[in-house]
Protein backbone atom coordinates (compact mmCIF):
# COMPACT_ATOMS: atom_id res chain seq x y z
CA UNK A 1 0.00 0.00 0.00
CA UNK A 2 1.17 3.55 -0.65
CA UNK A 3 2.06 5.33 2.18
CA UNK A 4 0.64 9.15 3.81
CA UNK A 5 3.50 11.22 3.59
CA UNK A 6 4.77 13.34 5.85
CA UNK A 7 6.38 16.52 4.81
CA UNK A 8 8.12 19.29 7.03
CA UNK A 9 8.29 22.60 5.49
CA UNK A 10 11.31 25.49 5.90
CA UNK A 11 11.04 28.77 5.10
CA UNK A 12 13.48 30.12 3.01
CA UNK A 13 14.74 33.72 2.82
CA UNK A 14 18.47 34.46 1.21
CA UNK A 15 19.54 30.79 1.82
CA UNK A 16 18.85 30.26 5.31
CA UNK A 17 15.74 29.00 7.07
CA UNK A 18 13.79 31.73 7.89
CA UNK A 19 11.19 30.43 11.51
CA UNK A 20 13.31 29.70 14.15
CA UNK A 21 14.24 26.16 14.92
CA UNK A 22 14.63 24.77 17.95
CA UNK A 23 17.59 21.84 17.36
CA UNK A 24 19.87 21.55 20.14
CA UNK A 25 21.95 19.15 17.09
CA UNK A 26 22.07 22.08 14.61
CA UNK A 27 26.05 23.91 14.62
CA UNK A 28 23.87 26.19 12.50
CA UNK A 29 20.73 26.71 13.37
CA UNK A 30 19.91 29.09 9.80
CA UNK A 31 21.22 26.22 7.39
CA UNK A 32 18.79 24.55 5.74
CA UNK A 33 20.81 21.36 4.62
CA UNK A 34 21.73 20.71 8.09
CA UNK A 35 18.15 20.88 8.69
CA UNK A 36 16.84 19.07 5.63
CA UNK A 37 19.49 16.26 6.42
CA UNK A 38 18.18 16.16 10.41
CA UNK A 39 14.60 16.15 9.01
CA UNK A 40 15.63 13.15 6.44
CA UNK A 41 16.94 10.80 9.21
CA UNK A 42 14.19 11.41 11.54
CA UNK A 43 11.70 9.97 9.32
CA UNK A 44 10.90 12.32 6.86
CA UNK A 45 8.94 11.39 3.70
CA UNK A 46 9.56 14.52 2.14
CA UNK A 47 10.73 18.21 2.14
CA UNK A 48 9.14 21.27 1.35
CA UNK A 49 11.28 24.36 0.67
CA UNK A 50 9.47 27.67 0.69
CA UNK A 51 11.40 30.17 0.10
CA UNK A 52 10.01 33.81 0.37
CA UNK A 53 13.47 36.04 -0.50
CA UNK A 54 12.48 39.33 -2.74
CA UNK A 55 15.84 40.36 -3.56
CA UNK A 56 17.41 40.29 -7.28
CA UNK A 57 19.80 37.38 -6.13
CA UNK A 58 17.11 35.11 -5.76
CA UNK A 59 17.56 32.85 -8.52
CA UNK A 60 21.19 32.17 -8.34
CA UNK A 61 20.97 31.87 -4.06
CA UNK A 62 18.34 29.61 -4.12
CA UNK A 63 19.41 27.85 -7.53
CA UNK A 64 22.53 27.37 -5.07
CA UNK A 65 20.73 25.94 -1.71
CA UNK A 66 18.85 23.48 -4.36
CA UNK A 67 22.30 22.02 -5.65
CA UNK A 68 23.78 21.69 -1.48
CA UNK A 69 20.37 20.02 -0.51
CA UNK A 70 20.43 18.02 -3.18
CA UNK A 71 24.03 16.62 -2.89
CA UNK A 72 23.03 16.04 0.76
CA UNK A 73 19.67 14.49 1.28
CA UNK A 74 18.22 11.15 0.20
CA UNK A 75 14.61 12.15 0.01
CA UNK A 76 12.48 13.79 -2.18
CA UNK A 77 12.09 17.51 -2.43
CA UNK A 78 10.04 20.13 -3.33
CA UNK A 79 11.06 23.78 -3.74
CA UNK A 80 8.78 26.84 -4.41
CA UNK A 81 8.71 30.65 -3.81
CA UNK A 82 7.85 33.26 -6.45
CA UNK A 83 8.39 30.30 -9.09
CA UNK A 84 7.00 32.50 -12.34
CA UNK A 85 8.26 30.94 -16.12
CA UNK A 86 9.52 27.46 -17.74
CA UNK A 87 13.23 29.00 -17.19
CA UNK A 88 12.87 29.45 -13.22
CA UNK A 89 11.52 25.55 -12.88
CA UNK A 90 14.54 24.17 -15.80
CA UNK A 91 17.13 25.83 -13.20
CA UNK A 92 15.36 24.50 -9.95
CA UNK A 93 15.04 20.82 -11.58
CA UNK A 94 18.84 20.88 -13.03
CA UNK A 95 20.37 21.42 -9.79
CA UNK A 96 18.23 18.79 -7.84
CA UNK A 97 14.81 19.43 -7.19
CA UNK A 98 12.59 16.40 -7.25
CA UNK A 99 9.09 18.83 -7.61
CA UNK A 100 8.07 22.67 -7.69
CA UNK A 101 5.14 23.98 -6.29
CA UNK A 102 3.86 27.12 -8.19
CA UNK A 103 0.90 29.10 -6.48
CA UNK A 104 0.13 32.92 -7.32
CA UNK A 105 1.81 32.45 -10.96
CA UNK A 106 -0.47 29.54 -11.91
CA UNK A 107 -3.39 31.92 -10.77
CA UNK A 108 -2.02 34.79 -12.96
CA UNK A 109 -1.10 32.50 -15.52
CA UNK A 110 -3.21 29.27 -16.01
CA UNK A 111 -1.16 28.66 -19.37
CA UNK A 112 1.72 28.09 -16.68
CA UNK A 113 0.74 24.73 -15.63
CA UNK A 114 0.31 23.41 -19.46
CA UNK A 115 3.83 24.36 -20.14
CA UNK A 116 5.43 22.97 -17.11
CA UNK A 117 3.49 20.04 -17.57
CA UNK A 118 4.62 20.08 -21.48
CA UNK A 119 8.27 20.54 -20.52
CA UNK A 120 8.89 18.68 -17.46
CA UNK A 121 6.02 16.15 -16.94
CA UNK A 122 2.82 15.84 -14.14
CA UNK A 123 5.07 13.98 -11.64
CA UNK A 124 7.10 17.34 -10.66
CA UNK A 125 4.45 20.53 -10.77
CA UNK A 126 2.80 21.05 -7.64
CA UNK A 127 -0.11 23.73 -7.67
CA UNK A 128 -0.36 24.99 -4.21
CA UNK A 129 -3.67 27.02 -3.26
CA UNK A 130 -4.56 29.27 -0.32
CA UNK A 131 -7.93 29.27 0.52
CA UNK A 132 -9.93 31.34 2.94
CA UNK A 133 -13.63 30.71 3.61
CA UNK A 134 -15.18 33.37 3.77
CA UNK A 135 -19.70 33.58 4.03
CA UNK A 136 -19.16 29.06 3.66
CA UNK A 137 -17.64 29.48 0.57
CA UNK A 138 -13.99 28.65 0.16
CA UNK A 139 -12.17 31.43 -1.59
CA UNK A 140 -8.59 31.51 -3.81
CA UNK A 141 -5.99 33.77 -2.22
CA UNK A 142 -2.52 35.28 -3.02
CA UNK A 143 0.06 37.22 -1.26
CA UNK A 144 -0.18 34.47 1.78
CA UNK A 145 -4.06 34.90 2.23
CA UNK A 146 -4.05 39.14 1.76
CA UNK A 147 -5.71 39.22 -1.57
CA UNK A 148 -8.63 37.73 -2.70
CA UNK A 149 -9.47 36.41 -5.82
CA UNK A 150 -12.73 35.60 -7.77
CA UNK A 151 -11.86 31.53 -7.56
CA UNK A 152 -13.76 29.28 -5.87
CA UNK A 153 -11.22 26.55 -4.09
CA UNK A 154 -13.12 23.47 -5.94
CA UNK A 155 -13.59 25.02 -9.40
CA UNK A 156 -9.86 26.38 -9.41
CA UNK A 157 -9.02 22.68 -7.93
CA UNK A 158 -10.48 21.20 -11.05
CA UNK A 159 -8.93 23.73 -13.77
CA UNK A 160 -5.25 22.62 -12.09
CA UNK A 161 -5.83 19.14 -12.31
CA UNK A 162 -7.17 19.20 -16.06
CA UNK A 163 -4.11 21.72 -17.42
CA UNK A 164 -1.72 18.77 -15.74
CA UNK A 165 -0.59 18.90 -12.40
CA UNK A 166 0.55 16.19 -10.42
CA UNK A 167 -0.53 17.45 -7.15
CA UNK A 168 -2.33 19.70 -5.13
CA UNK A 169 -0.90 21.64 -1.54
CA UNK A 170 -3.80 23.24 -0.15
CA UNK A 171 -3.47 25.53 3.01
CA UNK A 172 -6.53 26.85 4.83
CA UNK A 173 -6.28 30.27 5.60
CA UNK A 174 -8.53 29.98 8.48
CA UNK A 175 -6.86 27.09 9.72
CA UNK A 176 -2.98 28.24 8.89
CA UNK A 177 -1.03 29.24 12.80
CA UNK A 178 -3.74 28.08 14.61
CA UNK A 179 -2.47 24.62 15.60
CA UNK A 180 -6.50 23.27 15.82
CA UNK A 181 -5.86 20.53 13.06
CA UNK A 182 -6.50 20.65 9.75
CA UNK A 183 -9.43 22.28 7.24
CA UNK A 184 -10.54 18.26 7.19
CA UNK A 185 -14.14 18.74 5.32
CA UNK A 186 -12.42 20.76 2.13
CA UNK A 187 -10.06 18.49 2.44
CA UNK A 188 -11.93 15.41 1.90
CA UNK A 189 -14.33 17.05 -0.89
CA UNK A 190 -11.59 18.24 -2.52
CA UNK A 191 -9.66 14.76 -2.17
CA UNK A 192 -12.47 12.73 -3.33
CA UNK A 193 -13.71 15.42 -6.61
CA UNK A 194 -9.78 14.86 -7.48
CA UNK A 195 -7.86 12.25 -8.84
CA UNK A 196 -4.54 13.66 -8.09
CA UNK A 197 -2.48 13.37 -4.89
CA UNK A 198 -3.66 16.25 -2.37
CA UNK A 199 -1.36 17.49 0.50
CA UNK A 200 -3.12 19.05 3.61
CA UNK A 201 -1.24 22.35 5.24
CA UNK A 202 -2.55 24.85 7.76
CA UNK A 203 -3.87 23.92 11.55
CA UNK A 204 -1.21 21.12 12.69
CA UNK A 205 -0.96 21.08 16.38
CA UNK A 206 -1.00 18.00 17.60
CA UNK A 207 -0.49 14.06 16.83
CA UNK A 208 -4.35 13.54 16.44
CA UNK A 209 -4.41 16.50 13.89
CA UNK A 210 -2.28 14.53 11.43
CA UNK A 211 -3.97 11.41 11.90
CA UNK A 212 -7.47 13.42 11.56
CA UNK A 213 -6.69 14.31 8.28
CA UNK A 214 -5.63 11.16 6.79
CA UNK A 215 -8.93 9.62 7.93
CA UNK A 216 -11.46 12.87 8.00
CA UNK A 217 -9.48 14.61 5.57
CA UNK A 218 -8.54 11.74 3.44
CA UNK A 219 -5.73 13.76 2.52
CA UNK A 220 -2.59 12.31 0.91
CA UNK A 221 0.10 14.31 2.43
CA UNK A 222 0.21 16.89 5.41
CA UNK A 223 2.39 19.49 6.42
CA UNK A 224 3.57 21.43 8.87
CA UNK A 225 6.67 23.97 10.15
CA UNK A 226 6.51 25.02 13.81
CA UNK A 227 5.52 21.73 15.69
CA UNK A 228 8.51 19.99 13.95
CA UNK A 229 10.88 23.21 14.23
CA UNK A 230 10.09 23.27 17.72
CA UNK A 231 9.89 19.80 18.00
CA UNK A 232 6.41 19.64 19.12
CA UNK A 233 6.10 16.52 17.46
CA UNK A 234 8.67 14.22 17.03
CA UNK A 235 8.70 12.77 13.63
CA UNK A 236 8.68 9.11 15.14
CA UNK A 237 6.35 9.30 17.41
CA UNK A 238 3.75 10.82 14.54
CA UNK A 239 4.39 7.74 12.65
CA UNK A 240 3.83 5.51 15.77
CA UNK A 241 0.49 6.58 16.40
CA UNK A 242 -0.34 6.62 13.16
CA UNK A 243 0.48 3.05 12.65
CA UNK A 244 -1.31 2.49 15.88
CA UNK A 245 -4.45 4.10 13.98
CA UNK A 246 -3.80 1.90 11.19
CA UNK A 247 -2.98 4.86 8.58
CA UNK A 248 -0.01 3.27 6.23
CA UNK A 249 2.98 4.71 7.14
CA UNK A 250 6.93 4.17 6.64
CA UNK A 251 8.15 3.54 9.68
CA UNK B 1 35.23 2.15 -11.33
CA UNK B 2 33.86 4.25 -14.39
CA UNK B 3 30.04 4.98 -13.80
CA UNK B 4 28.12 6.57 -17.32
CA UNK B 5 24.51 8.47 -16.59
CA UNK B 6 23.21 8.94 -19.85
CA UNK B 7 22.20 12.37 -20.35
CA UNK B 8 19.69 13.15 -22.78
CA UNK B 9 18.40 15.68 -21.40
CA UNK B 10 15.48 14.23 -19.64
CA UNK B 11 14.75 15.19 -16.09
CA UNK B 12 16.89 15.50 -12.59
CA UNK B 13 19.70 13.31 -13.25
CA UNK B 14 21.85 15.27 -11.00
CA UNK B 15 20.52 13.07 -7.82
CA UNK B 16 21.96 10.14 -8.83
CA UNK B 17 25.16 11.78 -9.25
CA UNK B 18 25.37 12.56 -5.97
CA UNK B 19 23.88 9.59 -4.54
CA UNK B 20 26.69 7.87 -6.45
CA UNK B 21 29.40 10.43 -4.51
CA UNK B 22 27.89 9.57 -1.08
CA UNK B 23 29.01 6.47 -1.49
CA UNK B 24 33.02 7.71 -2.97
CA UNK B 25 31.78 7.18 -6.54
CA UNK B 26 31.88 9.66 -9.42
CA UNK B 27 29.45 9.48 -12.35
CA UNK B 28 29.78 11.01 -15.69
CA UNK B 29 26.72 12.61 -17.50
CA UNK B 30 27.18 11.81 -20.99
CA UNK B 31 25.71 11.00 -24.50
CA UNK B 32 28.88 9.89 -25.98
CA UNK B 33 28.31 6.59 -27.58
CA UNK B 34 31.93 5.34 -27.02
CA UNK B 35 31.98 6.47 -23.11
CA UNK B 36 28.76 4.83 -22.92
CA UNK B 37 30.00 1.95 -24.14
CA UNK B 38 33.68 2.01 -21.98
CA UNK B 39 32.12 2.58 -18.83
CA UNK B 40 31.76 -0.20 -16.18
CA UNK B 41 28.36 0.52 -14.82
CA UNK B 42 25.55 2.24 -17.11
CA UNK B 43 22.98 4.68 -15.61
CA UNK B 44 19.69 5.28 -17.46
CA UNK B 45 17.18 7.77 -15.87
CA UNK B 46 14.46 9.36 -16.86
CA UNK B 47 11.66 11.91 -15.46
CA UNK B 48 8.91 13.49 -17.93
CA UNK B 49 7.02 11.95 -21.05
CA UNK B 50 7.92 8.72 -22.83
CA UNK B 51 7.69 10.04 -26.49
CA UNK B 52 9.65 13.04 -26.43
CA UNK B 53 12.29 11.40 -24.01
CA UNK B 54 12.52 8.92 -26.71
CA UNK B 55 12.18 10.95 -29.59
CA UNK B 56 15.36 12.52 -27.86
CA UNK B 57 17.21 8.91 -27.15
CA UNK B 58 16.70 8.39 -31.51
CA UNK B 59 18.15 12.18 -31.95
CA UNK B 60 21.37 11.81 -30.77
CA UNK B 61 21.13 7.35 -31.91
CA UNK B 62 21.15 6.23 -28.36
CA UNK B 63 17.96 4.08 -29.21
CA UNK B 64 20.39 1.74 -30.89
CA UNK B 65 23.76 1.97 -28.87
CA UNK B 66 21.40 1.22 -25.07
CA UNK B 67 20.34 -2.20 -26.67
CA UNK B 68 23.45 -3.10 -26.98
CA UNK B 69 25.55 -2.33 -24.15
CA UNK B 70 26.97 -5.33 -22.55
CA UNK B 71 28.24 -4.18 -18.90
CA UNK B 72 25.67 -3.78 -16.12
CA UNK B 73 22.51 -1.43 -17.65
CA UNK B 74 20.32 0.56 -14.49
CA UNK B 75 17.35 1.85 -16.28
CA UNK B 76 15.52 4.03 -13.59
CA UNK B 77 11.50 5.36 -13.45
CA UNK B 78 11.21 6.37 -17.15
CA UNK B 79 14.36 4.66 -17.90
CA UNK B 80 12.95 1.71 -17.47
CA UNK B 81 9.86 2.34 -18.87
CA UNK B 82 11.90 2.89 -22.11
CA UNK B 83 13.46 -0.37 -22.27
CA UNK B 84 9.93 -1.99 -22.42
CA UNK B 85 8.61 -2.75 -25.79
CA UNK B 86 5.71 -0.27 -25.96
CA UNK B 87 4.17 2.47 -23.56
CA UNK B 88 0.74 3.63 -23.06
CA UNK B 89 2.06 6.72 -22.73
CA UNK B 90 2.31 8.80 -26.20
CA UNK B 91 1.33 5.53 -27.83
CA UNK B 92 5.67 5.03 -27.81
CA UNK B 93 7.58 2.03 -28.82
CA UNK B 94 10.29 1.24 -26.45
CA UNK B 95 13.69 -0.10 -26.68
CA UNK B 96 12.04 -3.57 -26.64
CA UNK B 97 14.61 -4.65 -23.81
CA UNK B 98 11.89 -6.41 -21.85
CA UNK B 99 9.19 -8.45 -22.90
CA UNK B 100 6.22 -6.20 -21.51
CA UNK B 101 4.02 -3.22 -22.46
CA UNK B 102 3.78 -0.30 -19.77
CA UNK B 103 -0.11 0.71 -19.53
CA UNK B 104 -1.39 3.69 -17.52
CA UNK B 105 -3.09 2.92 -13.81
CA UNK B 106 -6.52 3.01 -13.68
CA UNK B 107 -9.38 2.15 -11.67
CA UNK B 108 -9.81 3.70 -7.86
CA UNK B 109 -6.08 5.28 -7.09
CA UNK B 110 -4.83 8.74 -7.50
CA UNK B 111 -2.55 9.21 -10.02
CA UNK B 112 0.09 10.25 -10.67
CA UNK B 113 1.32 7.87 -7.36
CA UNK B 114 3.71 9.82 -5.48
CA UNK B 115 5.28 8.75 -2.53
CA UNK B 116 6.69 5.47 -0.54
CA UNK B 117 5.50 1.98 -0.81
CA UNK B 118 6.42 -1.24 -0.63
CA UNK B 119 8.78 -3.94 -2.90
CA UNK B 120 7.81 -7.76 -2.54
CA UNK B 121 8.92 -10.70 -4.04
CA UNK B 122 12.74 -9.40 -4.33
CA UNK B 123 14.62 -11.84 -7.04
CA UNK B 124 18.10 -10.36 -7.92
CA UNK B 125 21.48 -9.51 -6.31
CA UNK B 126 20.29 -6.47 -6.89
CA UNK B 127 18.31 -6.30 -3.80
CA UNK B 128 21.16 -7.80 -1.79
CA UNK B 129 20.57 -7.11 1.74
CA UNK B 130 17.17 -5.97 1.09
CA UNK B 131 14.60 -6.97 3.41
CA UNK B 132 10.94 -7.94 1.75
CA UNK B 133 8.24 -4.76 2.41
CA UNK B 134 10.96 -2.69 2.19
CA UNK B 135 9.65 1.20 1.42
CA UNK B 136 10.52 2.76 -1.88
CA UNK B 137 10.05 5.94 -3.87
CA UNK B 138 7.80 6.29 -6.27
CA UNK B 139 6.33 9.11 -8.83
CA UNK B 140 4.81 7.41 -11.61
CA UNK B 141 1.37 7.87 -13.69
CA UNK B 142 2.32 4.56 -16.07
CA UNK B 143 3.54 1.03 -14.95
CA UNK B 144 4.81 -2.54 -16.36
CA UNK B 145 2.53 -5.16 -15.47
CA UNK B 146 3.63 -8.35 -13.80
CA UNK B 147 6.01 -10.61 -16.03
CA UNK B 148 8.13 -12.99 -16.07
CA UNK B 149 11.08 -10.39 -16.16
CA UNK B 150 9.95 -8.84 -12.91
CA UNK B 151 12.51 -8.97 -9.95
CA UNK B 152 10.68 -6.82 -7.77
CA UNK B 153 6.98 -6.64 -7.03
CA UNK B 154 4.42 -3.23 -5.69
CA UNK B 155 0.57 -2.64 -4.97
CA UNK B 156 -1.36 -0.37 -6.14
CA UNK B 157 -4.22 -0.98 -7.04
CA UNK B 158 -2.62 -3.59 -8.82
CA UNK B 159 -0.13 -5.79 -8.29
CA UNK B 160 2.73 -4.84 -10.83
CA UNK B 161 6.25 -5.01 -11.78
CA UNK B 162 8.44 -2.64 -9.83
CA UNK B 163 11.90 -3.85 -10.95
CA UNK B 164 12.65 -5.66 -14.40
CA UNK B 165 15.76 -7.71 -15.12
CA UNK B 166 16.70 -9.60 -18.68
CA UNK B 167 20.74 -10.61 -18.81
CA UNK B 168 22.79 -7.58 -17.73
CA UNK B 169 19.45 -5.23 -18.47
CA UNK B 170 17.86 -3.65 -14.94
CA UNK B 171 15.01 -1.79 -14.38
CA UNK B 172 13.94 0.16 -11.41
CA UNK B 173 10.44 1.77 -11.33
CA UNK B 174 11.37 3.57 -8.36
CA UNK B 175 14.16 6.56 -7.47
CA UNK B 176 16.85 4.31 -5.79
CA UNK B 177 18.54 7.51 -5.74
CA UNK B 178 15.61 9.14 -3.45
CA UNK B 179 14.84 6.19 -1.34
CA UNK B 180 16.49 6.67 1.63
CA UNK B 181 19.03 4.05 3.39
CA UNK B 182 17.48 2.07 1.47
CA UNK B 183 17.52 3.04 -1.98
CA UNK B 184 21.30 4.08 -1.74
CA UNK B 185 21.73 -0.04 -0.51
CA UNK B 186 20.16 -0.44 -4.09
CA UNK B 187 22.18 1.67 -6.08
CA UNK B 188 25.57 0.02 -4.00
CA UNK B 189 24.54 -3.55 -4.91
CA UNK B 190 24.18 -1.92 -9.04
CA UNK B 191 27.90 -1.22 -8.66
CA UNK B 192 28.43 -4.66 -6.98
CA UNK B 193 27.29 -6.69 -9.80
CA UNK B 194 29.82 -9.44 -11.13
CA UNK B 195 28.93 -9.15 -15.38
CA UNK B 196 29.10 -12.54 -16.64
CA UNK B 197 31.49 -11.23 -19.33
CA UNK B 198 34.17 -14.26 -19.48
CA UNK B 199 31.00 -16.86 -19.52
CA UNK B 200 29.91 -14.63 -22.78
CA UNK B 201 33.18 -14.74 -24.28
CA UNK B 202 33.47 -18.24 -24.08
CA UNK B 203 30.61 -18.98 -25.73
CA UNK B 204 30.86 -16.54 -28.71
CA UNK B 205 33.82 -18.25 -29.57
CA UNK B 206 32.23 -21.84 -29.94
Amino acid sequence: MLTKRIIPCLDIKNGRTVKGVNFLELRDAGDPVELAKIYSDSGADELVFLDITATEQKRKTLADLVLRVAAAVNIPFTVGGGISSVEDVDVLLQNGADKVSINSSAVKNPQLINDLVAKFGSQCITVAIDAKEVNGEWIVHLVGGKVPTNLNLFDWAKEVEERGAGEILFTSMNHDGTKSGFANEALAKLSSERSIPIIASGGAGTIQHFCDTFIEGKSDAALAASVFHFKEIEIKDLKMEMRAQDIEVRL
Amino acid sequence: MKIAIINYGAGNIQSIKFALQRHGYEGVLTSDADEIRAADRVIFPGVGEASSAMRKLKATGLDKIIPELTQPVLGICLGMQLMCKHSEEGDTTGLGIFDVDVKKFTGNVKVPQIGWNHIYNLKSSLFEGIREQEYIYLVHSFFAPACEEAIATTEYGVEYASALKKDNFYGVQFHPEKSSNAGEQILENFLALQPPKEEWNLNTQY
